[in-house]
């Protein structure tokens, strides 16, 4: 459960529109459904006290969004960022995909967001209504007579349960308090399908990538794919937004995705979270990071803005290709 | 659709040797686009090239491909030939069938087969050739010396000698550099300030040359033929344009303490100086950190005794701005620190000293007037131990010193030592080596003599301790041919520094973009072939900026930088390559992702309005290529996340062209 309220952010956002801060609010707002929470830019306050939304299902990342919403907007646009989405943020800026100057960035702790696969497995399908109490989520479904209490432990998303950082590393304004870079065993799980043998692994990327559907929301929410242009829209590529009609999403797609966003991924979690096939494509680009640290130092995409990620940058003690296919050898 | 003809070469039997010609042409025929395919046996030649020329008109070629040796061999020339047929030059693609293909198979079929792989490709690519035309940019006619040393000096010298303006900039006050502080030169022992000191004055009457002295370039933009350099002329409290070196306020100031720099702080200079009586510009400079007047308002002497009232404590540091064509680097070297060397003692003992030291204790002009003095007691030095590769040669130690051979120290210890027993027979000269290495007109004849004639007792073998024990310093050797240790008590330990880069360099090849080694000497276009050019267009290198040389060597290389720079002065304007990378602003993200991969500083970026495809109007910041600085390396295509950058002839399209041909 979250320890900050919503009434502590909706009066933060109301305030600093109210007092010409900003011009508009970009927070998480009501969906269709209780955990259905829907990324909203709010124009007034009653919009605000009617329709923000704070609980664990606020999962959005809203950094990606500034890069179209600063384009249209004249003045400042107010963005409500959990911890992991400041490196997001500061990826973006870093690649100049928006004016820092328009955007007012207000830091919210985040004590770890629901996976609601994770609540749907344990409570069913139909979910009606939830309340957020001390104990757990409380579930009404159409299906059950008595509403269920599931601990919120047992619904903590993967990224949340590996959380990689409670600091803030971007903010114009803090509610509550920043944490720290936190050890992670986020990477425990990309160690085991590399432990496995080449046939093993390949069987398990096809078991999970056969199941890709091609909708594209991975790309679309990831705040690494900003592109003007984007290949896969382009027919000209013979790969644009298609219905999965051969081994293509299975064998290039996701592998496509990983290596362009290589070296610029936070690891923010967020196409994971959005595939409606559960396929866990966070780590493959956990696998990237797990080799850029290990080849060329660790090195954390957002955590400064103006960095050189290692693959665009070259110094003098950077591995040969060789050394690499050695390393891998005597694995 | 492109009208193709393809052209193959027997090269004799090179490639008609182990590749049947007539099968490449005739497969080749087939191929999209190709209207006429034939084999010749010398395709350069003039009869070769008549072929291709009335191919082109019989039957209106638009593209050609020509397969034969290397590119590097020919291309030019079969761009030419398509030029003089009124085709774009870069219409022309090489396959080349030789040196990849004809010279490396033994078999006829399979080196065949190979042949017309490369064609079909060279032909995939020629259909997506567009024709290019190379963009034109002016010359600035200046040309900036940066260091005014000897290199610095021979290089201004010639340029101006050319009828171009050249501006020397010299960090010191006086320019002369290391070769003002040396004694005799190697290895006609020749004294150096005879030699230099006229060409000092030359420079300060040549009417095209100006000299920036105690100045520092404080940055550089733009490209070759148009380089903006900003220049910090720092104050030295006194008017250039009216001091006349007279020396009387040196005279007359209190300030008595401070270490002199051009003796290597062996002896003490004023607070208002002039370095040596030769300096050019002779011009009295005030070092701010030793003058009372400037520290606290309190002294003025000099002022007082000038009658030129050349004295101006109120002088600011002036920025100059000039454009210039051509850069010349030529900041010269330095021995490095005997800091990490405590086995010499160099810190204990004022009688261990650095073979620069040694030059100005032998110089009239240095604080022993000439004599041969230790500094400690100012005794005449019986017994002189000099210790060769002194942090030269140091693989093993590469913490403390350098990998590289120096290269000037053998031939500087054996004049040394051979001066020495020429002037003071009565002294016993050790001279301590790894090898000795005299290659150069006459330098192994020098070396010779110093041992046969002038009896230097030359030993194979490195010091490995000096200790100073009462008024000797106890030295501990090895002797690598007799095999045994040696112990000296000697009167002056003379260590050969090794020399490194001037630390001025490391951030001047910054703002030049020009790139250097791990040493931090600037590297050369080319090792061989254009060893007196930066990589970087429009740079050019001058003396020991650029590896450790002779003032033989240095001379010989500035005044072939100077031909260099005065080759590019005389063009009015410059044409450029075509092949260079140009954004696909559609796609550009503006990440700067191209800029930082760029290795000379080609790509900025400008916030530029497009229509959104929502038909509204948004800035969006979009990389630029400069046409004249980009040299087409490509680094920028691979590093676009989004695809934006091209190479122009090297699309990303065409390679995928050619790669296809290969896999079909």
């Amino acid at each position: 459960m979250q320890k900050i309220t919503r009434d502590t952010l909706v009066s933060k956002a109301v305030s600093l529109l109210e007092n010409g801060t900003v011009d508009a609010v970009l927070g998480w707002g009501k969906g269709e459904f209780a955990y259905d929470v829907t990324p909203t830019v709010f124009e007034t306050a009653d919009e605000i006290r009617e329709n923000f939304v704070w609980n664990d299902f606020c999962g959005a990342n809203f950094s990606k969004y500034l890069v179209s919403k600063t384009r249209k907007l004249e003045g400042k646009i107010l963005v409500f960022l959990k911890p992991c989405d400041t490196y997001s943020f500061n990826q973006l800026l870093t690649e100049h995909r928006f004016d820092r100057e328009k955007v007012y960035v207000v830091g919210v702790p985040c004590e770890g967001m629901a996976d609601i696969s994770k609540v749907k497995a344990i409570t069913g399908d139909g979910i009606s209504a939830i309340d957020f109490t001390d104990n757990g989520l409380v579930i009404t479904t159409l299906y059950d007579d008595e509403p269920k209490t599931v601990a919120y432990e047992d619904i903590l998303a993967e990224r949340c349960v590996n959380c990689k950082s409670k600091k803030h590393v971007a903010y114009d304004e803090l509610l509550g308090e920043t944490g720290e870079v936190l050890e992670s065993a986020r990477f425990d799980e990309v160690a085991k399908i590399e432990a496995l043998t080449p046939d093993e692994r390949f069987a398990f990327w096809q078991g999970e990538l056969s199941r890709c559907i091609r909708c594209n929301a991975c790309r679309d929410v990831c705040p690494a794919c900003t592109c003007e242009k984007c290949v896969f829209d382009n027919p000209n590529s013979g790969a644009e937004n298609k219905a999965p009609a051969n081994s293509f999403e299975e064998q290039m797609f996701h592998i496509i995705r990983a290596f362009h966003v290589a070296g610029r991924c936070t690891d923010c979690g967020e196409c994971s979270r959005v595939c409606p096939q559960n396929i866990p494509l966070h780590l493959l680009n956990r696998k990237f990071i797990r080799d850029i640290d290990n080849f060329y130092g660790e090195y954390q995409a957002g955590a400064e803005v103006g960095t050189r990620a290692p693959l665009v940058d070259y110094n003098l003690d950077d591995l040969e290709a060789s050394d690499v296919f050695e390393r891998r050898d005597s694995e | 659709m492109q009208r193709i003809g393809v052209f193959v070469c027997w090269c004799g039997s090179n490639i008609a040797g182990t590749v049947d010609v007539h099968a490449v042409a005739e497969a080749l025929k087939n191929e999209p686009g190709v209207v006429f395919s034939t084999d010749y046996q010398y395709m350069c030649s003039q009869a070769g090239q008549d072929i291709i020329k009335n191919a082109v008109k019989e039957h209106n070629l638009t593209g050609i491909v020509v397969c034969s040796c290397s590119p590097r061999m020919h291309e030019a020339t079969f761009r030419k030939t398509a030029a003089a047929a009124g085709l774009n030059p870069y219409m022309v693609e090489i396959a080349n069938i030789r040196e990849q293909c004809s010279w490396v198979h033994k078999n006829m079929q399979t080196g065949t087969e190979k042949a017309i792989i490369l064609g079909k490709a060279a032909v995939a690519k020629v259909n997506l050739n567009t024709p290019l035309t190379p963009g034109e940019s002016p010359v600035t006619k200046r040309a900036l010396v940066i260091g005014g040393g000897i290199a610095g000096i021979q290089t201004a010298l010639d340029i101006a000698d050319a009828g171009f303006p050249v501006d020397i900039v010299e960090a010191k006050p006086t320019i002369g550099g290391k070769m003002a502080q040396l004694d005799k030169t190697f290895p006609t022992l020749d004294c150096a300030a005879c030699i230099l000191t006229p060409k000092m004055v030359d420079v300060a009457q040549n009417e095209n040359i100006r000299i920036f002295s105690y100045s520092e370039v404080q940055e550089i933009k733009g490209f070759v033929g148009n380089f903006d350099v900003t220049i910090k002329k720092k104050a030295r409290f006194v008017k250039e344009e009216i001091c006349t070196g007279c020396g009387a306020c040196v005279e007359k100031c209190p300030m008595k303490k401070i270490p002199n720099e051009f003796n290597l702080g062996m002896d003490n200079r004023r607070a208002i100086y002039i370095p040596f009586a030769q300096a050019v510009p002779k011009v009295a400079t005030i070092d701010p950190n030793a003058c009372n007047m400037l520290k606290n308002g309190k002294c003025g002497v000099c002022s007082k005794v000038c009658t030129a009232g050349a004295i101006d404590y109120t002088q600011k540091d002036e920025i100059i701005s000039e454009k210039y064509g051509a850069v010349v680097v030529a900041t010269g070297f330095n021995p490095i620190s005997m800091d990490k060397f405590d086995e010499f003692a160099y810190n204990q003992s004022k009688d261990v000293i650095t073979s620069l030291e040694f030059e100005r204790l032998t110089n009239a002009a240095g604080p022993t007037a000439g004599k041969l003095l230790r500094p400690s007691d100012l005794e005449h030095p019986h017994t002189i131990v000099f210790v060769q590769c002194v942090g030269s040669r140091c693989a093993a130690c590469a913490e403390k010193g350098k990998e590289y051979c120096s290269k000037i120290c053998c031939m500087y210890t054996a004049k040394h030592a051979m001066l020495v027993r020429d002037k003071y027979p009565d002294t016993e000269v050790y001279v301590f080596y790894i090898d000795v290495r005299t290659p150069g007109k006459n330098f192994d004849e020098f070396y010779r003599r110093a041992v046969e004639e002038y009896g230097v007792k030359y030993i194979k073998g490195m010091v490995g301790k000096v200790t100073p024990e009462g008024n000797k310093l106890k030295v501990q050797a090895s002797d690598l041919i007799a095999n045994k240790q040696l112990h000296i008590d000697a009167d002056l330990v003379v260590l050969a520094a090794a020399i490194e880069p001037d630390k001025s360099a490391r951030s001047l090849a910054t703002m030049l973009t020009a790139s250097m080694d791990t040493n931090d000497f600037f590297t050369e276009a080319h090792p061989k072939l254009r060893p007196v050019e930066s990589p970087t267009a429009g740079v050019f290198l001058s003396g020991a900026c650029q590896g450790p040389k002779d003032i033989p060597e240095t001379v010989s290389q500035a005044s072939a930088a100077a031909s260099k720079v005065i080759g590019l002065l005389c063009k009015d304007k410059l044409t450029g390559n075509p092949c260079i990378a140009s954004a696909n602003e559609l796609m550009c993200n503006g990440c700067s992702t191209c800029a930082n991969v760029c290795p000379y500083g080609a790509i900025t970026y400008e916030d530029k309005e497009f229509m959104m495809p929502d038909r509204t109007k948004a800035l969006r910041r979009v990389a630029q290529v400069n046409p004249a600085v980009c040299q087409g390396c490509g680094a920028c295509t691979v590093a676009c996340m989004s695809g934006a950058m091209d190479l122009r002839g090297f699309m990303g399209s065409q390679i995928i062209a050619e790669v296809d041909a290969i896999c079909k």
